[in-house]
């Protein structure tokens, strides 16, 4: 399962604090030396049940989820109002908003220019997912 | 001791179950999976099974009917599935400390620890955490050894009503089941030893209980023996949880179209070597002698057959994949005849030894020099895991675009799970 590898390409530990050690008294800080900071840790919660996808339109901006992006989708979690869903309608597989009013669920865009979404009475409709992040590169390998 | 109990679950339709999490279109229709080189069928939904798609049917043979049908065709994608199994055993791993991965699609779970009355609780959660986390849907079946477990998995399967889980520890469904079950359907039982328990007069898995065990050591050896007593209930085999180390290794492959010259086939041959010297190394084992071997195609019956298998002796044990191309290729020059269409190639070892502790060679006699070939290894198969296989290979193999032979995969799916480049789109439209 090498979803991890996928996610950033190779681990890439960041040291938080590095000071070569000198004889004598030793540093305070080597005290506080105790993790790295990994970025796979932080993206994916529940490995076997998380998978990355490839963002593809512009119906999520708002919920700042854009085109080209990854998006994180964890297979166990629940949703809850206002998540990022991948949703299945009538074997065509999306991103919606999730919305929960009372008994009544409801889906939608997040994006002004799209109009409302709206789902036929009759759809088969299954939750594929819950987006629970996200990974967007500000500049682009050329 | 305390009674024993284990579970084996395993994914229904497991490869073409993988498709059909990344491809919504998949869900109802039905879809089979081809073997290497799209050779013959070996993964059906339920839906392809009801058009009458049996297992190990050759794709030449069903093509048509695939078309006409609208059965959905894919080559095997073993990253994708490889990935999905991974995942799933993880998610045994919250729920048995002890499993053994039986196979790439099932393993067995030491339940034991588990009360009698919450197994089947247990196995219900279970196979529904699966199905919720990795889409896959999966059969459970429990029982007091690993044949019952087995057995109870074929019930779970084939009666749809139970909901995917069948409990033989519990004593009335084990009565119910065990005069249900015919010999043919036990686990470990092929044609032939079915044909000797129905001539000692066994039609279910009962009579096969019921059988004096010597009696059925003398039918089928002590596998029958231990059969009878796993049967009873009496635990005879063990989780192997810790993977056996390997005896002997393999890589062979059909030609995607027939090979009659002798460049094509050393290349192919050296391919393979390295390919093998990859397999060794990962596992620290190391060969003294490879079997090369290659043949003609028994589906051109009209054309003259020859079939070539010759054991090559290197010096001394090794892994290095230089050494054993070498070998390889020796091996078809010395054994080489053209005016034939061969049809598949491979090379085999036995007798595996740890690299470390076998028996070197004199030096100057045949001695191989170890340390820079496994600096000259390492380095290989880094660049080899960083560029994907076969971005460096040894010359003998050739270069990338003539490797023609190498395994055809014309109808794969995408490595959704482990290329970056390959994951699926999920529209926001």
């Amino acid at each position: 399962m090498q979803i991890i590898d996928i996610a950033i390409g190779f681990p890439m530990p960041l040291p938080l604090l590095a000071k070569p050690v000198r004889a004598g008294f030793p540093s305070p800080a080597d005290d506080f030396i105790e993790e790295e900071i990994d970025l796979q840790r932080l993206l994916i919660v529940n490995r076997p049940a998380t998978f990355l996808v490839r963002v593809a339109g512009d119906s999520m901006i708002l919920a700042r989820l854009f085109d080209g992006d990854l998006a994180v989708v964890d297979r166990s979690l629940t949703p809850r109002n206002g998540d990022i869903v991948v949703v299945d309608i009538d074997g065509e597989r999306s991103f919606k908003i999730w919305k929960r009013q009372g008994p009544r669920i409801s889906l939608h865009f997040a994006n002004p220019r799209f109009p409302e979404y709206r789902l036929a009475p009759d759809a088969l409709v299954e939750i594929w997912g819950v987006v629970s992040g996200s990974v967007c590169a500000r500049r682009r390998c050329e | 001791m305390t009674a024993r109990a284990y579970a084996l679950s395993d994914g229904n339709s497991f490869y073409c179950s993988c498709e059909r999490v990344f491809d919504a279109r998949l869900a109802k229709v039905p879809v089979i999976v081809l073997s290497n080189n799209d050779g013959c069928a070996i993964a059906r939904t339920n839906e392809a099974k009801a058009l009458g798609i049996r297992m190990g049917e050759p794709w030449f043979k069903i093509r048509d009917m695939c078309k006409a049908q609208g059965i959905r065709v894919y080559s095997s994608n073993y990253a994708l599935y490889g990935d999905m199994s991974a995942r799933v055993n993880a998610v045994y791993r919250d729920f048995s400390p002890r499993i053994e991965i039986y196979s790439i699609d099932e393993s067995f779970l030491d339940i034991s620890d588990v009360r009698e009355r919450d197994r089947e609780t247990l196995a219900r959660d279970m196979r529904g955490t699966v199905r919720a986390w990795t889409g896959i849907p999966t059969c459970v079946g429990i029982g007091s050894t690993k044949t019952l477990a087995k057995l109870a998995n074929h019930v779970a399967k084939k009666n749809p009503e139970l909901g995917g889980v069948c409990d033989l520890t519990d004593p009335e469904q084990y009565d119910h089941w065990i005069i249900r079950i015919p010999v043919g359907d036990i686990w470990g039982v092929g044609p032939a030893n079915a044909r000797r328990l129905e001539a000692l007069g066994c039609d279910s898995a009962a009579d096969v209980r019921d059988l004096d065990t010597r009696v059925a050591r003398k039918a089928m050896t002590v596998v029958g023996e231990r059969l009878v007593q796993e049967l009873r209930g009496m635990a005879c085999l063990d989780l192997e949880t810790v993977a056996a180390t390997r005896k002997g290794c393999a890589v062979t492959r059909s030609f995607s179209e027939r090979v009659e010259d002798i460049a094509t086939m050393e290349q192919a041959m050296a391919t393979h070597a390295s390919r093998l010297g990859e397999k060794l190394r990962r596992e620290g084992l190391a060969t003294n002698h490879v079997t090369v071997f290659f043949h003609t195609s028994e589906h051109d019956r009209h054309r003259p057959q020859r079939s070539v298998s010759t054991v090559v002796t290197l010096p001394e044990a090794t892994n290095d994949t230089l050494a054993l191309v070498k070998a390889a290729t020796h091996g078809v020059r010395r054994t080489w005849k053209g005016g034939y269409r061969y049809s598949k190639a491979g090379i085999v070892t036995t007798d595996l030894t740890p690299l470390a502790a076998s028996q070197r060679a004199l030096p100057g006699l045949g001695q191989l020099d170890r340390e820079m070939g496994a600096a000259l290894m390492e380095a290989l198969d880094a660049c080899n895991r960083r560029f994907g296989r076969g971005a460096v290979v040894p010359g003998a193999a050739g270069f990338a675009p003539k490797r023609e032979w190498s395994t055809k995969f014309e109808m794969r799916s995408p490595r959704y799970t482990t290329r970056l480049d390959e994951l699926p789109v999920v529209a926001a439209a």
